[in-house]
């Protein structure tokens, strides 16, 4: 429970099935949802390496896992904008479907 | 006791992201990724990150998660069969592919020499973290927030509805 090496392979496991998303899912909200595990898996190091290498005067780690939290909710906005523009526009969300710019 | 809240707590993310990782229906999906990040949540609390634990349930749980639900919903129409998963081979090799990455970075985890400082007893973050806010990190602040001001006018513009 107090070590490291227990929360870096959590982080690892969760980075490997959100990649595994990210590889295999064919919807874009099923990709979104890889890539907010793969930012989860990234936050759970920053905060386990604040906690467990001595840094904790100013939590460096923390506020970085922070402004990861804020860049996460900008890019969900952001990317389910574009999926429902992407839905008016191709009548689906199949990414393989979307190969042009100009619909 | 925290031994054992700690192990469930871990099962509770890995099982959870299986299951959002691999679930047919995205609605089912978006409530396992739920418990993942309220496994997150719960493990910054081991971390002694009690505000960024809050933060997390507030922002991801009841902010993103909905958003991402919200996208599901918009969507799907209703009983066509929505193609979620790729190919059969382009699964095998995916599959290959993380678990080769799995492994060789498990060893590396194990391996490399972690620079580890003393554990020191922290009492609430809420007051260093709002100092070194405002002081250290104030220009990383500021930033972020010009940055969700850009991603909120970004969003309003690309999904609102065409005029004429």
């Amino acid at each position: 429970m107090d070590s490291l090496e227990s929360y870096l392979f959590i982080g690892l496991v969760l980075f490997c099935f959100g990649l595994y998303a990210v590889m295999t899912r064919r919807n874009g909200v099923a990709v979104l949802m890889g890539i907010e595990l793969i930012l989860n898996a990234a936050n759970l190091n920053l905060v386990a390496f604040n906690r467990f290498g001595g840094l904790s005067e100013q939590l460096p780690g923390q506020v970085f896992a922070l402004m990861v939290i804020v860049m996460a909710a900008c890019e969900a906005a952001v990317a389910l904008a574009i999926i429902i523009n992407l839905y008016k526009t191709f009548q689906t969300i199949h990414i393989d479907e979307a190969r042009e710019m100009r619909g | 006791m925290g031994e054992i809240t700690f192990i469930v707590l871990a099962a509770l993310v890995v099982v959870t992201a299986y299951f959002t990782v691999t679930s047919p229906n995205l609605v089912h999906a978006a409530v396992a990724l739920m418990g993942t990040l309220f496994g997150v949540a719960g493990l910054y609390v081991f971390l002694y990150a009690d505000f960024l634990a809050a933060t997390q349930v507030v922002i991801y749980v009841g902010g993103i998660l909905v958003l991402i639900i919200f996208g599901v919903m918009f969507t799907t129409q209703i009983g066509s069969q929505v193609m979620v998963k790729s190919s059969a081979p382009n699964r095998l090799a995916s599959g290959l592919a993380v678990l080769v990455l799995f492994v060789g970075l498990a060893n590396i985890m194990r391996q490399a020499p972690w620079h580890r400082g003393e554990l020191v007893a922290v009492e609430g973050t809420v007051k260093t973290l709002g100092t070194s806010l405002l002081t250290r990190y104030l220009l990383h602040f500021e930033v972020a927030g010009v940055l969700l001001l850009l991603s909120l006018l970004g969003a309003a513009y690309l999904a609102r509805r065409e005029h004429g």
